[in-house]
């Protein structure tokens, strides 16, 4: 069993012990343990079952590499699926539970999946589940879903908070081991701006488990002296448990900051998002043991040997009395030694290799360890956790020559650098025989800005292994022992997480995979959370050996960031909740909010949909707002309207290019309602343009559009048109904008007084400076409703005050105000169109019946060539026209008009669809406009809409203009 | 996240002050073109990987257009420029050689060498 020491243990300080919770069951550690170090001693050696075939999973890792211990950690709204107990820091109260198992971690229903996985092999549910079709949806889906899957998510919102910060050095150093360390001390020395970054909490990486001393000193003293050093300095910054996770282009990182997981709730955010611009990055992170291949490598107490010797230094926590120790290469005697220096049992090391002379097996030797070379495991003995090795011959098939009975197995594959953040943005890897692993190619780095190399790796990373002052070699063994047949094979995991073995890989082969990206998504290898780390080296080295290449010529799969999950959350920062986005109030916001407005976004910006009162849903509010409009008065907050001036000697001309119609002709004092389009010649904005004096136009553009529209100007202008004169300024947010509309709206303004609006001084299509109530105004006679109608700008300072007064004068006139909604039914009572309606990025305004808006006489503005195009001027395309239901009811949004027949994919066709449509306060029943194929020439027709229902809505084919169809309400 | 400088305010601006518009130095086909000439203009885009000329926009700066010419491969820049010019000016042409000794310019439409 696995268990705590009784002395040792650097990372642990045992005066300070802490309880936490594994399922329920009540566990004891110390401060300074990963929860994998608090688990380990308290012989807590299952901690998880496989993600395909439930297998049993123990603890592999000590580090971020590992691929099988991960928990939901916390409850409630403080739960975290697949936290790896190995990065996970111990706390007093902390609380995990197991994950991927049903009903208990224990006893697992799953487990059936293992004695059937002769039946599951790669690409399984591609082959078993695609017949028949509609079963995939309905059947298997749901099951596999509930079936597999790791941590739940959780249900209730993070009751954490996250943040996230920018910084900016000179170099940046990625990893705090020796490397790092002496890194960081060079770039400070010549003067720079140094962050070094560590993910774990403290510095000096594996030197102090691996080495003893460090340029002649002894390794912990060294380390700590430099650290004092650096900590004294100005320009260095050490972050430790911050985590680099990903580089990008020109010096760009992202570090994950875990600030607060180790004291939930101090208040202090959970993680902060570094956001880091380096001059040069410099990664050191090191290099990461790899498995071996052999049959039951995934049996709990199978162990990396750096791990276990991590366990035993670090955390005084013993995996076993009995390690027998498996390798390929002289790192792993470390282990044993350690083993043997804390008084346990090491009763064999298996080396694969022929010879093994070197100092650290000498070392072994004579520490008394039976040193057996040329060997291999042929199978580990034991299902929940290890009892012993049946030994062969690696040379073999796996005839077995003795058993050997031990509690653990620390393995060794050999050492894979960590090359993934130098690979993030491009840097190119080159494969290194002796190490037989991809180190990174120093003559093809990833590029900044200005040409130069963007990161440097240094260390282990960069291939650079020495075990006690020598190169470390790894001669190549991939699979153990080298001859398996398939009952061996098919129990020796690559990946442990997504559950592929080695048989899976070369059946991939065998079925034509040749591709290393392919098999990859066949299999699902290195697909799992741990993205691989442990098992993508010898994942390739099997698919190259099956396919008969070399490694290199297979290449390996593209490493992206993160290099480790990083939690939503960190992500989203402080954008959640009321500061999830920017918001856009007009002037007038506080009085809508007063007035109980029931607000919709638009953009950035959020209008009232409608101003409902006590009792009323939103659907009677927008009713009784049109027929009060209609009735009396009602009053509209349009300050969102865009509002761009265009002036300079060359404006007309350049209105002239952006709109369908002439503007440069439009009289001063006179307003022009235009449209533009994009260079494909579909439409794009409309709104209506005042020519304000002889060299300055005002263009309205929609509410959404402003921002899109004023860029647009401003593109042609700098880019095409740069010799022309014309100054663009959008003036939005300068002025606030209120609609008065309605029967009364000019009494209102009478009663306001200041100017007149008679019809004679102002006549529609107009507008006038002036004053009323003594606001400074401008007054422009136009109408979105059909209504007389007057737009008043007031400057936006002014805008609530002038609200006011309208609404204070205009209660004796019967004035309500109204929102969004009760303005969409009101233009589509009189056949107006609305841009993201009517439009949809494919429509032209020749498909609107919107000809009169568009020039004859010019020889160019934006979009007429593409108009020209033959398919736009097809007289077959779907165009604008009225549809009255004939019984009265309202066409569902989104419907199309069925035609004969059904299309090559059996669904039906269509000849045309809804654009807008409303219940008609007015008129008392459903109108809608749409596109219909040849619509203008078949007035009177009967078409039918579709519904989701399944059903269809008969209406007949009309005029766009449903009420008041010669203006006369306007024209008073 | 690409660093470039605005040509007009000097500021080494972060890619999220920027706006992307995509190929720069087309020349505009209106009415009266040829449907191969208006293809060309409104579809055809060299998206070479290697050497590349694109219009950027210092949205959240000055509010300027400037184009870059940049390796869409190594993400190295060669330099920025106003957008005020039909074809790029001779130093940029000339760091770009020195870096890329093989490359060909082929900015404009046409396919014409520079002058």
């Amino acid at each position: 069993m696995s268990t705590r020491l009784a002395k040792g243990g650097r990372l642990i300080n045992r005066s300070a012990p802490v309880e936490f919770s594994f399922n329920g069951k009540r566990l004891k550690g110390y401060q300074g343990d990963t929860l994998a170090a608090g688990l380990l001693a308290n012989d807590q050696m299952l901690v998880g079952r496989s993600f395909k075939y439930h297998r049993p999973r123990g603890i592999v890792a000590s580090g971020p590499e590992e691929p099988n211990a991960l928990v939901n950690l916390g409850q409630g709204a403080r739960l975290e699926p697949n936290q790896r107990i190995t990065t996970t820091e111990l706390f007093d109260g902390l609380e995990a539970t197991s994950q991927n198992h049903w009903p208990s971690l224990e006893f697992d229903v799953g487990v059936v999946n293992n004695y059937a996985a002769r039946f599951m092999p790669a690409g399984f549910y591609y082959k078993t589940f695609i017949h028949p079709r509609p079963a995939w949806k309905h059947i298997f889906e749901p099951f596999i879903r509930r079936a597999a899957g790791l941590g739940k998510a959780p249900t209730e919102g993070d009751a954490d908070r996250y943040e996230q910060a920018y910084a900016f050095c000179d170099v940046l150093v990625v990893g705090a081991g020796v490397a790092g360390l002496k890194a960081a001390k060079a770039a400070a020395d010549a003067g720079k701006r140094v962050i070094l970054l560590e993910q774990t909490p403290v510095l000096g990486g594996r030197a102090p488990v691996d080495d003893t001393e460090v340029d002649g000193k002894p390794v912990e003293a060294w380390i700590s002296a430099l650290e004092s050093d650096l900590a004294a300095r100005d320009n260095v910054t050490i972050r430790t448990r911050t985590c680099g996770f990903g580089v990008y282009d020109h010096g760009y990182v992202l570090a994950d900051e875990r600030v607060a997981d180790h004291t939930p709730g101090d208040g202090r955010p959970k993680h902060r998002l570094w956001r880091i611009r380096a001059g040069r990055i410099v990664t050191a992170t090191g290099a990461i043991e790899r498995p071996l291949s052999f049959a039951g490598n995934d049996i709990p107490g199978v162990m990396l040997a750096a791990a276990v010797r991590d366990y035993v230094v670090n955390y005084a926590v013993s995996p076993g009395d009995r390690t027998v120790v498996v390798t390929n290469n002289d790192s792993a005697y470390q282990t044993a030694l350690a083993l043997k220096a804390a008084g346990l049992d090491v009763p064999a090391i298996l080396d694969a290799r022929e010879v093994a002379d070197g100092a650290l097996p000498q070392a072994a030797r004579a520490a008394g360890i039976r040193v057996l070379t040329g060997k291999a495991i042929a199978s580990v003995k034991g299902r929940k956790r290890v009892t012993g090795v049946a030994v062969c011959a690696q040379a073999g098939e796996g005839a077995v020559q003795e058993e050997i009975a031990c509690e653990a197995v620390a393995m060794s594959g050999g050492w894979s650098p960590v090359v993934h953040l130098w690979s993030h943005c491009g840097g190119k890897l080159t494969w290194d025989e002796t190490l037989s692993a991809f180190i990174p190619d120093p003559s093809r780095p990833p590029l900044n800005h200005d040409g130069s190399a963007m990161v440097e790796v240094v260390g282990s990373a960069a291939g650079d292994l020495t075990l006690t002052g020598t190169p470390v070699t790894i001669p190549p063994v991939w699979v153990m022992p080298q001859g398996a047949p398939i009952q061996l094979r098919s129990k020796m995991w690559l990946d442990y997480q997504n559950d592929v073995k080695v048989s899976d890989v070369q059946l991939a082969s065998r079925e034509g995979y040749v591709s290393v990206e392919h098999t990859k998504r066949y299999t699902t290898l290195g697909m799992a959370t741990d993205q691989g780390k442990l098992s993508n080296i010898n994942g390739l080295a099997v698919l190259a050996d099956s396919l008969g290449q070399e490694i290199p010529q297979v290449g390996t799969t593209t490493f992206r960031p993160p290099y480790t999950p990083v939690t939503i959350g960190a992500l989203a920062g402080e954008s959640r909740g009321d500061i999830f986005q920017p918001l856009r109030r007009t002037p007038m916001h506080a009085a809508h909010e007063k007035a109980g407005a029931y607000f919709e976004p638009v953009g950035l910006w959020r209008r009232p949909y409608c101003f409902p009162r006590a009792g009323e849903t939103h659907e009677q509010a927008v009713h009784r707002e049109v027929l009060n409009t209609r009735a009396s008065l009602g009053l509209l907050d349009a300050s969102t309207l865009g509002k761009i001036i265009v002036k300079g000697p060359d404006a007309g001309k350049f209105l002239d290019m952006l709109y369908t119609g002439v503007m440069s002709t439009l009289p001063i004092g006179k307003c022009r309602y235009g449209l533009m389009c994009n260079e494909q010649g579909f439409l794009s904005d409309d709104g209506v343009v005042a020519r304000i004096d002889e060299d300055t136009w005002l263009c309205h553009t929609t509410s959404g559009g402003a921002d899109r529209i004023h860029a647009w100007m401003e593109d042609w202008l700098q880019c095409e048109w740069w010799d022309w004169q014309v100054y663009t300024a959008n003036v939005t947010e300068q002025y606030a904008q209120v609609a008065v509309v309605g029967p009364n709206a000019r009494k209102l303004l009478q009663v306001l007084g200041g100017m007149d609006v008679s019809k004679e001084a102002l006549p529609f299509m107009q507008w006038a400076d002036g004053t009323l109530a003594g606001f400074p105004v401008r007054v422009y006679r136009i109408s979105f409703s059909g209504e007389l109608s007057y737009e008043i700008a007031v400057p936006a300072s002014h805008g609530a005050a002038f609200w006011q007064a309208c609404t204070q004068a205009g209660k004796a006139l019967g004035a309500m105000p109204y929102g969004t909604e009760a303005l969409h039914i009101m233009r589509a009572e009189k056949g107006f169109i609305m841009i993201g309606d009517e439009t949809d990025g494919t429509v032209i305004p020749q498909d609107l019946g919107l000809d009169w808006a568009i020039s004859k006489k010019k020889a160019d503005y934006l979009g007429k060539r593409g108009q020209e195009r033959s398919f736009l001027a097809s007289p077959d395309r779907w165009k604008l026209v009225g549809f009255d239901t004939l019984d009265g009811s309202v066409v569902p949004d989104g419907a199309y008009i069925i035609a004969d027949g059904v299309n090559g994919n059996g669904q039906r066709n269509v000849q045309g669809r809804v654009t807008s449509t409303y219940h008609s306060p007015t008129l008392k029943r459903g109108i809608a406009m749409g596109l219909l194929k040849h619509g203008p020439t078949r007035m009177g027709e009967i078409v039918e809409f579709n519904t989701a229902a399944g059903g269809t809505v008969k209406a007949r084919v009309r005029d766009t203009i449903f009420f008041d169809k010669d203006g006369e309400k306007q024209n008073v | 996240m690409l660093i470039l400088t605005c040509p007009c305010c000097g500021v080494m601006a972060d890619e999220t002050e920027l706006s992307p518009g995509y190929e720069a130095h087309l020349k505009r086909f209106g009415p009266g073109s040829t449907p191969e000439e208006f293809e060309a203009y409104m579809f055809a885009r060299k998206n070479p990987k290697g050497v590349h000329f694109e219009r950027w926009r210092h949205t959240y700066g000055c509010g300027k257009w400037f184009l870059a010419a940049r390796c869409t491969a190594t993400l190295e820049v060669f330099g920025t420029y106003p957008a005020q010019v039909s074809e790029p000016p001779a130093d940029i042409i000339a760091r770009i050689q020195a870096r890329r000794p093989d490359w060909k310019a082929d900015w404009q439409p046409d396919g014409k060498a520079p002058k």
